[in-house]
């Protein structure tokens, strides 16, 4: 192994291992404690049992998470299409800004909670309530983000490109749009973040799918599995996390010049 | 070829009160000349720079490139700002053909007009690196490339080198000479170094501080090309001194009318 290759492999280590030492003990502390105090299972099941639940029903999770991962993603596409056109229309029109940004703000208050079964009322018990649920939690961040991005760009960098002779399509195109890349993708990584647990309450609240993650944790929870549902929440914390990691390269492919070492920074 | 000229420019910042920055600026240049404005910080060289550029449209006066008003009309001259102001989302070659691009050269040739003129501007085997990984005399290099591909015969170059190191500074101050010989533009080079000034132009005009106002301007009659050895030599002393001399009764002259009393 080369100098840099055992120096980058030290850094990782230094990194991640801590991390994982806490969760080992946690974990192991966890077992150690059900065993010690004899907690029922339904209760408080024993990391070894999760694991034997995890082995038991295994073979049904890639359905389960398959459709709540199409619903986070459709509803995640949605909220960044529509993001990027409401963020444009306020970005330009100040106007607009003024009428649309303390509604956007109110709607943010609004529970996902509650309004989810109300668009069962309105959407049936398709995919499609999932899909708006998980837009309507990713569209605000986005939305925020996005209009940060088109009016924050450098005022000099744009007066450079007018003294070419620029017209305001190549101001937009040239500055303004790239430079708000960044802060879409950082709107979007938040996003990113809900959209999973977004499609599981969608799921939960109600489905006429036989399959979704949410419904997993209700069947689990009606018969007292708690050691699937446990499962469950794994399955979600990991799709919640390679959705992000996903997004996260949709950046470095997008934006390849926002991820360059400076000079600075190497020194 | 072309020139430029202002003709009794005056312009006034409006904010919480009034503040004049130009007060009756007038300063032509031939085509081809190489003219140096130098005064303290703040006595509006860069906003004269703007007002040519077509960026600003001062309170009053008149400002042509080429014969062309460039009130309310930019594109006339190439302008390069303190900063170098590369877009961090193109890459080396493609911020040198911003310029001619925009003014719709058509990409190819103007990807061939920057390749050939990255190894002059010692930029040759970057070509494809982010502003971000180049350091700052290469980045202020290929702000002035872009420049000088914008097709327009007149420069308007604001402290390009004010950002960097004493020695690069020197090494880039040969070198611009050297390429605008090559070139033969019309260029307006703001600075606040005198000797920089001298080294460099066929005439140097004086600034007064705000609001500013064209002290004096002083000629450089020396033989081309200028070596660095040339800031010695008693011809270059005497007119730096008279310069110096221009620019500290330019600073003690108040700017204002003294109150009375």
């Amino acid at each position: 192994m080369t100098g840099a290759g055992r120096g980058r492999t030290w850094r990782l280590a230094r990194e991640y291992v801590p991390a994982a030492l806490l969760l080992a003990g946690l974990v192991g502390c966890w077992e150690l404690a059900v065993a010690l105090f004899d907690t029922k299972p339904y209760i408080l099941p024993a990391p070894s049992r999760i694991w034997d639940a995890f082995l038991e029903i295994r073979g049904t999770l890639p359905a389960h998470t398959r459709v709540t991962m199409t619903e986070a993603v459709l509803g995640l596409a949605l909220a960044a299409v529509f993001g990027i056109l409401l963020a444009s229309v306020i970005a330009s029109v100040p106007l607009v800004r003024r009428v649309l940004y303390p509604l956007l703000v109110v709607s943010q208050t609004i529970p996902m909670i509650a309004l989810a079964p109300l668009l069962i009322v309105w959407f049936g018990f398709g995919m499609m309530p999932k899909v708006l649920v998980v837009e309507m939690v990713g569209f605000f961040p986005i939305v925020v983000s996005t209009v940060d991005g088109l009016t924050g760009a450098d005022p000099d960098m744009i007066a450079l490109v007018r003294s070419m002779g620029a017209n305001r399509w190549q101001v937009l195109r040239q500055v303004r749009i790239p430079a708000a890349i960044p802060a879409f993708f950082a709107g979007l990584k938040i996003a990113a973040a809900y959209a999973v647990t977004a499609a599981v309450v969608g799921e939960w609240v109600g489905t006429s799918s036989s399959h979704g993650l949410g419904l997993l944790i209700n069947r689990s929870r009606a018969s007292f599995r708690t050691d699937e549902l446990f499962v469950a929440i794994a399955v979600i914390s990991l799709s919640s996390v390679l959705l992000f990691a996903a997004v996260h390269l949709l950046f470095r492919i997008a934006a390849p010049w926002a991820h360059v070492m400076t000079r600075e920074d190497s020194k | 070829m072309s020139g430029f000229a202002l003709r009794r420019v005056n312009h006034a910042f409006r904010g919480e009160r009034v503040v004049p920055v130009l007060d009756d600026v007038s300063l032509d240049a031939a085509p081809g000349t190489f003219v140096s404005l130098v005064g303290p910080s703040g006595c509006g060289k860069s906003t004269l720079l703007r007002v040519l550029a077509g960026l600003l449209t001062p309170d009053g006066g008149e400002a042509e490139v080429g014969g062309q008003s460039t009130i309310g009309r930019p594109g006339l001259a190439a302008f390069m700002p303190q900063k170098d102001l590369l877009l961090p989302w193109r890459r080396a070659l493609q911020n040198a053909t911003l310029g001619a691009e925009i003014a719709g050269m058509k990409r190819p040739e103007a990807r061939a007009r920057a390749l050939a003129l990255f190894d002059q501007f010692g930029l040759t085997g970057f070509e494809r690196a982010w502003p971000a990984q180049l350091s700052g005399g290469m980045r202020q290099r290929l702000a002035l490339l872009r420049t000088f591909l914008t097709p327009a015969d007149t420069l308007l170059l604001d402290e390009p080198f004010g950002a960097l190191d004493a020695i690069t500074r020197r090494e880039m101050q040969a070198w611009l000479q050297e390429v605008w010989m090559g070139h033969q533009r019309t260029v307006l080079f703001v600075t606040h170094d005198v000797e920089e000034a001298l080294l460099l132009s066929d005439r140097v005009a004086v600034m007064s501080p705000r609001p500013g106002r064209i002290a004096t301007v002083v000629d450089a009659p020396f033989a081309r090309p200028r070596l660095p050895s040339l800031v010695t030599e008693p011809a270059f002393v005497s007119r730096k001194a008279a310069l110096l001399a221009a620019l500290d009764d330019a600073m003690a002259r108040p700017s204002l009318p003294p109150a009375p009393g």
